[in-house]
């Protein structure tokens, strides 16, 4: 019996792919395990669902379809995911190029079971696969805490430090250490499109809307400039070689 | 309805109740008279000074025979096109020579003759005809443009496959309702795919609103919640086909689907005085603004009430608050019954 878990915003979808399932039952057993109406809701309730495969639409209010899977690649044991659009030629393409399994509405049964059987045989796509196939940024990191994911807006963060295996995400409440690496972070908030991040230093990005101002560090014998972050005791010192590039960028903010 | 062939655009006399026509008349008469006098005086300011005395006596004749074409626009526009240019001709020199007629007989020291002032009214409106044959030539192909692209921004490939998507849900469960959704749905597309450049009675493009939300609401259910206020709208006031629809499905595409909670659309359109009024009110979503391709339908809409109604037409979009809004007011004019 696979397990299924579907999520999508309109409740006919939902049910069309409930009654399909039923059509192939003959062929492929599967149970449907929990179902969501936005991307949140699935967060919050897949994980504990013990669901293999996961059936996702890619354009739903809160959280899109792409991004909640790659919170989902967090997980222990992750499901399987196979996206679902009605039509959104960017996505499609990049499904193609990054190997990912789709399919279109509306879904035709033969094509579901195949899914679902390459999905179960398969290893689930990883982060990076996912990443290369997003065209935007993520609005949240993701931590993963036991079973669950916890998602931090991107927008509250004030900082990302790098610390050995972790990357250190500061907002103004408290810490988080995610698992991924600081030059992905940056390849993915510091590109001209999204701008939110500016690095300050080999092992620092900063969010530009925390900044508040700089100062230089005491005791220093030459010029050294550290970052005001809005509400925070902590000071970040700029490294004497992104200085410029960050002052020029502050600038033309 | 006016009907428009297929290949060809027929030459039509200007539409003289028209402000932008209005317009256009009264300056290009009065640019006429400035270079005029500045030829016969090259010292600018006693070409100015013989401008003002022209204008004295020209202003008035103008306003006279704009009067007269806006009056007789209907008897003219029942004539052909030549029948016309020559009735237009003609009514403009007769006036022009009534009008020195009765100037002479006021004022003395008039400009010379009486066949020089008819033959200048009448070369005067013979070149204003001409130029507004161009200019509506010149708009042809944009008006065939606007049509093609009116269906390619309205035939949205998302909303067409999650409709599909969602009639093949009910097949099952409600065949009746199934069969009406694919009926609305095809006369929506029937619509759709019609000739935009064709002016509708609004109690028609209200039908195809609510056909619309119709299949909408089965794709949204609770999400999609719409407030129609149509008591005061006008049912028999003709409009360019697919002005309204466009809005409405923009107003749910950009306001309610991106959103979690249930979203308020409201339908306003009424009838103030000459004036049709239609406001259609979304909720603002703000990160939704990133998504490309919102303003297309927006000036699709505006450019299509452009060619038809040229400046007296208006639309608007804004931001208030929360809310999203967008006004149009266009002249009313009811339908021949």
């Amino acid at each position: 019996m696979m397990r299924i878990f579907i999520a999508d915003d309109e409740e006919p979808a939902r049910e069309r792919l409930k009654a399909l399932l039923g059509d192939i039952a003959a062929e492929l057993a599967t149970s449907v395990v929990g179902e969501a109406k936005n991307g949140l809701e699935a967060l919050e309730a897949l994980p504990a669902s013990g669901a293999e495969v996961v059936l996702l639409d890619i354009q739903m209010p809160g959280l899109g379809g792409l991004e909640l899977a790659r919170h989902l690649a967090g997980l222990e044991r992750p499901p399987a995911v196979v996206f679902v659009t009605a039509h959104d030629r960017h996505a499609v393409e990049a499904f193609e190029l990054n190997a990912l399994d789709y399919l279109l509405k509306p879904v035709r049964a033969e094509r579901l079971a195949a899914a679902l059987r390459k999905a179960a045989s398969a290893a689930p796509a990883g982060r990076e696969q996912l990443a290369a196939a997003a065209q935007a940024p993520r609005e949240y990191l993701s931590v993963v805490e036991r079973s669950r994911i916890v998602l931090v807006p991107v927008r509250d963060i004030l900082f990302l430090r790098a610390e050995q295996k972790y990357v250190t995400v500061r907002t103004r409440e408290r810490e988080h250490l995610v698992e991924e690496s600081l030059v992905a972070l940056e390849k993915e908030f510091c590109e001209p499109a999204a701008a939110l991040f500016v690095r300050i230093h080999r092992n620092c990005l900063v969010a530009r809307g925390a900044i508040r101002g700089f100062e230089r560090a005491p005791g220093a014998d030459e010029a050294h400039w550290q970052v005001v972050i809005d509400g925070l005791a902590e000071r970040l010192p700029v490294s004497r070689r992104q200085w410029p590039a960050v002052r020029e960028q502050i600038a033309s903010k | 309805m006016v009907s428009i062939r297929q290949n060809a655009y027929p030459d039509l006399l200007p539409d003289f109740r028209n402000l932008g026509v209005v317009a256009r008349v009264l300056l290009a008469v009065n640019a006429a008279a400035l270079a005029g006098a500045l030829y016969a005086m090259p010292e600018l300011p006693r070409a100015l000074e013989g401008f003002v005395r022209a204008a004295a006596f020209l202003e008035p004749l103008l306003l006279v025979e704009l009067v007269a074409l806006f009056v007789l626009s209907p008897q003219l526009a029942r004539l052909s096109y030549a029948g016309g240019c020559a009735a237009v001709v003609a009514l403009v020199s007769l006036l022009a020579g009534l009008y020195h007629a009765g100037a002479s007989q006021v004022v003395p020291e008039l400009p010379p003759s009486l066949v020089r002032s008819v033959v200048l009214a009448a070369l005067v409106a013979a070149s204003l005809l001409a130029y507004f044959r161009l200019y509506t030539k010149a708009f042809s192909p944009a008006l065939a443009e606007a049509r093609l692209q009116a269906l390619q921004a309205r035939i949205r490939p998302h909303f067409l496959f999650n409709s599909l998507n969602a009639v093949l849900a009910l097949i099952r469960r409600d065949p009746k309702r199934a069969e009406r959704s694919l009926e609305d749905l095809a006369d929506l597309f029937r619509t759709l795919m019609s000739d935009a450049r064709q002016f509708v009675r609004l109690a028609d493009e209200i039908a195809l609103l609510e056909r619309y939300a119709e299949i909408e609401q089965l794709r949204l259910g609770e999400r999609l919640r719409i407030t129609w206020e149509l008591d005061a709208a006008p049912p028999d006031a003709m409009l360019p086909a697919l002005v309204l629809q466009p809005l409405l499905e923009n107003a749910i595409y950009h306001g309610v689907e991106p959103g979690t909670a249930a979203g308020d659309v409201l339908v306003r359109i009424e009838r103030r005085g000459e004036r049709v009024h239609a406001a259609i009110e979304n909720p603002y979503i703000e990160a939704e603004q990133r998504r490309a391709g919102n303003r297309m339908a927006l000036d699709n809409v505006r450019e299509r009430l452009a060619l038809f109604f040229d400046a007296e037409a208006r639309l608007e979009a804004r931001a208030v608050g929360s809310r999203f809004r967008i006004d149009i007011e266009m002249p009313y004019r009811a339908a021949k019954a």
